[in-house]
């Protein structure tokens, strides 16, 4: 077999192993020099992203991939001997898991290149780096794995990885004190996940997703589990009213961290989809489930954008509005849950209203990781994230300005850049199923512009100050990391429709289809 | 009645853990309430394996005789060491705050606002 044939065979696999191996070896690595830990780690990521490609070109193309570990043949989920019940651990990468491997893929190797040069005045960076390959670890694991306790295992490194990396700047301990919050929520959250998954096993004996999804009599035991899992999955997205953690983390994490903080709080909202349409889907009552999960986006957006406007500290502000794009996923997405059991509504725009919402997700990732490492290479350079302290860096911050320009009209839904592709697909079907959720959401996008306008207006307009006469552009590797995701900003918000057609659309009819996940795992069907 | 004794232990457990944590102000006893809900889970899992009369499931010396299931031992070994590494981190959070603000009450604890 050569090395191609291993690599494709097992790229489920090595997406969790190779940063794995590289964040314990780190610090090893650090021991020699520097450069060659950095190099390292770059390394490492590049091929994991490369691998995550790779795979997951070879689901849109061929459709679900499974991988079992320590079986006879990878794709061999229930062996002969096991009477029909699948026993090992096993991945299964469908079009949705591969949406959200793309998205953690391009977002971790700009953030991990602006982090080479944002944080390379700090030391113990060993320590950084692991942690942060350790993240990435975390999310890979949770969106490809096929096992629930599996899921529950990614979920904890994760939380332990952001965790330590929110507090890595002590800071006065104030970034330790937003840490805490965050990690005795998230640990509660787990507790939640792991009696859920108590639960479904002592029901159904099964710990794999399809296999529970197959046996699922939607019994009281199971309402219960639905309400610890979306209590819990909900919180780890920051969904009002469980989004307090989310200001202080996000805003007292170095900002490199806090834009990857951002995929990792999807990647719980991808837990949350799959849950409640693998798992339950037509099972349950999709319209109570689905007007939860509206309730709770409207929630955030109106909530999250009317907290973002009095802030005086950039990244609080930020962190608010991250909030607020989050209501968009769960509206678009919750419209689609909610029409799921009506044929004809879904066609009509049920599934338009889950792409536009899944679409949100990729622009989300790329916007609203874009201007916070603008924040952050504000912050490097001027050493301060109060607005008020700012003003006149557009005369000697010309790019980062511009980064930033692109990153808030995207945010704000302004063509043509991708936030309004996908705010105009969640606006016209939410339209449909019921219009004052729709004005809603454009008003929200309105203030979400104002907001913007003023934090540009205080930061880089009006004349120079001669405190910050000598501050001087973000070094090029943080210029190259905000770029790529700005390309990728413009690029998606121009040609929104291949992406649809390609990325997006595959992804919201795997969700949906929770026949189509139970045969690929089980067969048959 | 007998049998459930372990699952209405799980019961008050859970109900003591988050009682701890909801109403402590101190880090260190709100890890504990922590750590008492994850001894609940724990708890929950080993039960929900039990079979009564059942032997260790050890496959090669094992009479054929009703097991225990062994998933569930895995999972709750599983779950340890995830506990163990959260108190861990929680109780280093607590040194750094204590080093810090020269108290562990949460209450006290409260630079971050807005």
């Amino acid at each position: 077999m050569t090395l191609a044939d291993f690599i494709v065979t097992n790229a489920p696999a090595l997406l969790v192993a190779i940063p794995l191996f590289a964040a314990f070896t780190c610090p090893a690595i650090g021991r020699i020099s520097a450069a060659a830990r950095n190099l390292w780690v770059m390394g490492a990521m590049l091929v994991t992203a490369a691998i995550a490609f790779i795979l997951a070109f070879r689901v849109f193309s061929t459709g679900t991939v499974i991988y079992v570990f320590g079986a006879a043949a990878t794709h061999l989920a229930v062996p002969l001997d096991s009477g029909g019940i699948p026993i090992r651990i096993i991945f299964t990468v469908d079009a949705m898991s591969a949406f959200m491997e793309i998205i953690c893929a391009i977002v971790g190797v700009s953030v991990l290149l602006y982090s080479m040069s944002s944080e390379s005045h700090n030391s113990n960076l060993e320590g950084y780096y692991a942690l942060f390959l350790l993240m990435i670890t975390g999310v890979f694991g949770m969106v490809s794995t096929g096992d629930f306790f599996n899921f529950f295992v990614f979920l904890e490194i994760l939380s332990l990885a952001s965790a330590g990396l929110i507090a890595y700047r002590i800071d006065g301990g104030l970034a330790v004190e937003a840490a805490l919050k965050y990690f005795v929520l998230s640990t509660l959250g787990a507790i939640l996940v792991l009696f859920a998954i108590g639960i479904y096993y002592g029901q159904y004996n099964a710990l794999n997703i399809a296999m529970i999804a197959q046996r699922m009599q939607f019994s009281m035991l199971d309402k219960i589990a639905l309400v610890l899992l979306v209590a819990a999955l909900a919180m780890k997205c920051g969904a009002v009213p469980m989004h307090f953690w989310t200001p202080d983390a996000y805003s007292m994490a170095p900002s490199s961290v806090t834009a990857f903080l951002v995929v990792a709080s999807q990647a719980s909202l991808y837990g949350l989809f799959r849950v409640v349409f693998t798992m339950y889907n037509i099972t349950m009552n999709c319209v109570t489930v689905g007007w939860i999960i509206i309730i709770l986006g409207v929630l955030s957006m109106v909530v999250g954008v009317t907290m973002a406007i009095p802030q005086k500290d950039i990244k609080r502000l930020m962190a608010y509005h991250a909030v607020s794009q989050t209501g968009y996923m769960l509206l678009g997405v919750g419209v689609g849950l909610a029409v799921l059991g009506n044929a004809t509504l879904t066609s009509a725009f049920g599934f338009m209203a889950m792409e536009g919402g899944i679409f949100h997700i990729f622009n989300h990732a790329m916007y609203k990781g874009l201007l916070f490492l603008t924040a952050g290479a504000i912050f490097y350079r001027i050493g301060t994230r109060d607005l008020n302290k700012m003003g006149g860096l557009g005369h000697t911050m010309k790019y980062t300005m511009i980064f930033f320009i692109i990153g808030a009209l995207a945010i704000a839904g302004i063509p043509p850049f991708n936030g309004f592709a996908s705010k105009l697909m969640i606006y016209e079907s939410v339209y449909l199923f019921n219009p004052i959720l729709a004005i809603i959401a454009m008003v929200v996008s309105i203030l979400t512009l104002a907001s913007f306008v003023k934090v540009f207006h205080s930061v880089f307009m009006g004349p120079q100050l001669p405190e910050y006469a000598d501050v001087k552009e973000a070094p090029l590797p943080m210029l190259i990391g905000m770029g790529i995701l700005a390309a990728i900003v413009i690029l998606f918000g121009l040609f929104p429709q291949p992406v649809v057609d390609m990325l997006v659309a595959p992804a919201a009819h795997a969700l949906a289809d929770q026949g189509g996940y139970i045969a690929s795992v089980l067969g048959g069907a | 009645m007998l049998w459930n004794l372990p699952f209405i232990t799980v019961v008050v457990l859970t109900f003591i853990g988050i009682v701890t944590v909801l109403l402590k102000k101190n880090i260190i006893k709100i890890l504990l309430g922590i750590n008492i809900l994850e001894s609940a889970v724990n708890l929950f899992l080993v039960s929900l394996g039990y079979r009564e009369g059942g032997v260790a499931p050890i496959f090669t010396l094992a009479p054929s005789e009703l097991m225990v299931l062994p998933t569930p031992q895995a999972l709750t070994l599983t779950s340890i060491v995830i506990g163990v590494a959260t108190s861990a981190l929680v109780l280093s959070f607590a040194m750094v705050l204590y080093k810090k603000y020269g108290t562990v009450d949460i209450d006290k604890i409260r630079r971050l606002q807005g």
